[in-house]
């Protein structure tokens, strides 16, 4: 109604100005009178028990708020999928770095002292596990069977498959931790306010987990807790289920001291060291075609190490084994998977969320394969892509608005992937015959993304959001999709500012305030701008027909001010104008959870990356010359911002490949918990990363739209170790590759070709 | 006159000394003297060892971590935070036009890197822009679009990013 619609506009992010100017407030910038500091005791040995907690000399332990798990007044775990993950651990604990002890005081140099002068007396484990293989050969104990989830996909018939294969590949493949580094430290600010209600504002994704968690707790009705979002400075899934924790001990810390605000921040070294990550994978492939290349089977066993507590690896677990055939046909196959328990500090959710560690298996495997068949990667890929008419591995039927091949093509184009690809092998045959030491090589990555919840999870959700307007027909998206830096705030508004037919400046996000917004599921899963954009577009409806209806708003040509008076009268009758809608998943979505089959996904966002790399035998450095990243999202929301979003997350995907090594100390914590020795990579280190995207129609979200926050993640892994491969014929299984790998790599290459 | 060290300086214009009381301790961060006693918490502490650059500030012109910077050394320096920056500076533009900024949290100390670049060199290469900002880790942009944002700030107008094709 109002001419050129805000979906598709590069429109300028609503929190920019504020964000620029130093001007938005985070966590760590909130204070109040009479505010206390909190801190943290932590266990120190991988796994035990806690014997004895001593408060030493030297400290006035009555100037202090003191909480231990005896002071908790409800239950004593975080509400996840088990309630296996303590609070404050008491007793018997599984790893390093578990809370025991808060203390609280307004004085934080006064709490460092106190924090360093409690003394826990822990009879450590003897038999600590702490790799995937240990804990699955029991050399050690963690949990009865080591095992918290054991997942089987099974098409076909794998002896068949195995039958009709004219030629195997067989490899091993891992990948290792990564840490979030959001810039933003966690933290939690909880007080009781004038009304009696416990408030708890901070850095978050997820603000109902946090209120779950809280109630539990305190024992509080949610009535009497109230959980508010700052500005969050970024996530990437790290604030999805640990903020839960920093919120209750923050609570039992203000509940101690009678109400007073109590401040919890993290600084970087106990982030670090404390907060999930990114699970290690062990991926052992089979996988074998006719001699043309169609595929004849597939055989995985996907293992994640979970570390100390379920947390989330059961759904981590289960979209790894969904991805791990990769965007292939194949009539065969068989994927195990596996989440391990170890004594290292539980992992958790990262953007891709066990994708990226079963897609880099799979692509590796495809190379291998390709090379075992002579034939390039790409020939390979093209003869197994999914095309409309096929049904993926896990069952979902490939329709016609999916164009794989043409997201490929593009990328060949814009990478001019097979000119280079020959350029290479000519320049590293000329520095080979010269004895010069640069070699180049470049891989290809194809991959897919299911956006939102798996299966039926967002069944389960039935997320809920609301539209609201005022008299002046000022309009509010209501809703607890957070902002961490993703877009939310402005993409919603864009959706639902097309659906009324008012400009984008009428539109904001309300603060996400669990006390005003309803439970829209949590901020995770790609799931933000396609299932809880697609209910604020319906919501967004309902609004504009009930206003048609009630208060004489033209079913045409309303401009702004018509639809601000239609708002004045519909209010004069009525105390408020909003209108609200609940998710229903596409009559598509039909997966059983137990076989794993049927559609697990509303939609998938496809991609083809291709990353050129230039490698120095002589200091074993692995430069990243260019990156092209091509994928179809459906349709795009906000060009700038998804834009924003593929470059990012192919950049953190490049620390993942090239950079971020965890280093696990003896007791199974992050020994590299700082910036300084926990590498991400800088403005210096990245190459040109050229982003386009495809927009074909059918995606399940508002005007089309698909889940895309999480993709990019997935293939910068695969490309860029397949270059590496490419450039010096090496084998390299495994990420990161830091140049010592490389060392090791090629002094195998020399090994292989001598013997 | 005066007995104790003689310590004053400027921070986005206002005077801080030991002389009255506005200095604590010459111990003190810098970071902690803007955002506690300034009040000012546009300046961030992301790891607090001078590594992420989110506490950026510009000492005398120059970018500096004001978390490894005690007040002390500060005697007759100018402190430019970003809530000294001025609202019209064309890198606040150009950072909302190339949608520079996500989580922000890197933002004000990035903008501040950005400053001291076009300061000493209003018109840099894409190269020089990649190695002035490489003090300042973001995580969520990948960079592309701050480097676009600088160059656009430099050029003094024009479109920056605008989105991939």
């Amino acid at each position: 109604m109002s001419g050129r619609g805000a979906v598709g506009a590069p429109v300028v992010r609503k929190d920019a100005a504020a964000k620029i100017l130093g001007e938005a407030r985070y966590v760590d910038d909130l204070s109040c009178p009479g505010m206390l500091h909190g801190a943290t005791v932590r266990t120190r040995s991988a796994g035990g028990t806690v014997e004895r907690i001593e408060f030493g000399p030297g400290v006035d332990w009555s100037s202090f708020v003191v909480v231990t798990a005896s002071d908790i007044p409800g239950v004593n775990a975080t509400q996840m999928i088990e309630l296996d993950q303590p609070v404050l651990a008491s007793g018997r604990y599984r790893h390093a770095g578990e809370p025991v002890v808060l203390l609280a005081h307004a004085d934080r140099r006064l709490l460092r002292e106190a924090v360093a002068a409690v003394r826990l007396h822990e009879r450590p484990n003897p038999s600590p596990v702490f790799s995937i293989d240990d804990a699955l050969a029991l050399r050690g104990e963690v949990c009865p069977g080591n095992v918290y989830r054991d997942y089987r996909m099974e098409r076909g018939d794998l002896a068949a498959g195995e039958a009709v294969a004219d030629v195997v590949f067989e490899g091993r493949f891992e990948t290792g931790s990564q840490e979030h580094v959001y810039i933003e430290p966690q933290g939690m600010l909880a007080q009781i306010d004038a009304a009696g209600v416990l408030v708890v504002e901070g850095s978050m994704q997820c603000p109902y987990y946090v209120l779950g968690t809280l109630t539990a707790v305190t024992g509080r009705d949610p009535g009497s807790v109230r959980v508010v979002q700052c500005t969050t400075g970024g996530g990437f899934g790290g604030k999805e289920e640990y903020p839960s924790h920093i919120a209750a001990h923050a609570a039992l810390l203000s509940l101690r001291a009678g109400g007073r605000p109590v401040k919890l921040v993290y600084d970087r070294a106990e982030d670090m060291l404390a907060t999930p990550k990114r699970h290690p994978s062990r991926t052992l492939v089979r996988i074998g075609a006719r001699r043309d290349g169609r595929l004849a089977f597939l055989d995985v066993d996907f293992a994640l190490d979970g570390g100390a507590y379920t947390t989330l690896s059961p759904v981590v677990l289960s979209r790894g084994v969904i991805h791990a055939p990769g965007p292939y046909a194949c009539p065969h196959a068989r994927v195990r998977g596996r989440a391990v328990a170890t004594n290292h500090p539980p992992n958790g959710a990262f953007r891709g969320f066990g994708a990226p560690q079963s897609i880099f298996a799979i692509e590796q495997a495809m190379d291998g394969l390709a090379r075992a068949l002579g034939m390039t990667p790409l020939e390979l890929r093209r003869v197994n892509l999914l095309r409309p008419g096929d049904r993926s591995v896990p069952g979902q039927p490939i329709d016609e608005t999916t164009d794989f091949d043409a997201v490929l093509d593009q990328a060949l184009y814009e990478s001019d992937y097979l000119a280079r690809r020959e350029a290479f092998a000519a320049f590293n045959a000329g520095n080979a015959a010269a004895g010069l030491p640069l070699r180049r090589g470049i891989g290809l990555a194809t991959f897919h993304h299911g956006a939102g919840f798996t299966g039926n999870g967002e069944v389960v959700l039935a997320s809920m959001a609301k539209v609201r307007a005022d008299r002046r027909g000022q309009v509010e998206v209501v809703a607890s999709s957070s902002e961490m830096g993703q877009g939310n705030t402005t993409s919603l508004c864009q959706v639902v500012a097309d659906a009324l037919g008012v400009p984008l400046e009428r539109v904001t996000q309300a603060r996400v305030d669990t006390h005003d917004v309803p439970d829209s599921g949590p901020t995770v899963a790609s799931r933000t701008c396609m299932v809880v954009g697609l209910i604020l577009e319906q919501a967004a409806r309902r609004l504009r027909a009930e206003l048609v209806a009630k208060a004489g708003l033209p079913v045409e040509g309303a401009d702004e001010h018509a639809f601000a008076a239609a708002c004045a009268r519909y209010l004069d009758g009525h105390p408020t104008l909003e209108a609200e809608a609940r998710y229903e998943p596409p009559a598509s979505v039909q997966w059983d959870e137990v076989v794993f089959e049927g559609s697990p996904y509303a939609s998938y966002a496809w991609a083809s990356y291709v990353a050129e790399v230039e490698v120095d035998l002589t200091t074993c450095e692995v430069a990243l010359t260019g990156f092209t990243a091509v994928q179809e999202v459906g349709r795009v929301v906000n060009p700038v911002i998804a834009a924003g979003q593929v470059e990012g997350g192919v950049v953190q995907g490049i620390g993942f490949a090239l950079f971020e090594k965890v280093v696990w100390d003896g007791n199974g914590t992050m020994a590299n918990n700082r910036m300084t020795n926990y590498i991400i990579p800088t403005s210096a280190d990245i190459p040109p990363v050229r982003v386009f995207f495809q927009e074909q129609p059918g995606g399940a979200g508002p005007s089309g739209a698909k889940g895309l926050g999480e993709l990019p993640m997935d293939g910068p892994g695969p490309a860029i170790l397949s270059a590496v491969n490419d450039a010096l014929g090496t084998r390299i299984a495994s990420l990161p590759v830091l140049p010592e790998d490389v060392m090791d790599a090629l002094q195998a290459a020399s090994a292989r070709e001598a013997a | 006159m005066s007995e104790g060290p003689v310590l004053s300086f400027t921070l986005n214009g206002r005077v801080f000394s030991a002389a009255d009381g506005t200095v604590p301790s010459p111990a003190m961060r810098l970071l902690d003297l803007i955002r506690l006693h300034a009040g000012q918490t546009g300046t961030k502490e992301g790891c607090g060892e001078g590594e992420c650059g989110a506490c950026a500030v510009l000492v005398d012109g120059e970018l500096a971590n004001s978390c490894l910077v005690p007040v002390g050394q500060l005697h007759g320096c100018t402190v430019t935070s970003i809530e000294g920056l001025p609202r019209n500076d064309p890198l606040v533009a150009a950072f909302a036009r190339a949608g520079a900024a996500q989580c922000g949290i890197c933002t004000p100390g990035m903008v501040m890197a950005a400053r001291a670049l076009l300061d000493r060199d209003p018109h840099p290469t894409l190269e020089a822009v990649r190695e002035a900002l490489a003090g300042n880790l973001c995580r969520c942009t990948g960079y592309v679009r701050i480097h676009a944002a600088v160059l656009d700030a430099a050029a003094g107008e024009g479109t920056a990013g605008g989105g991939a094709s």
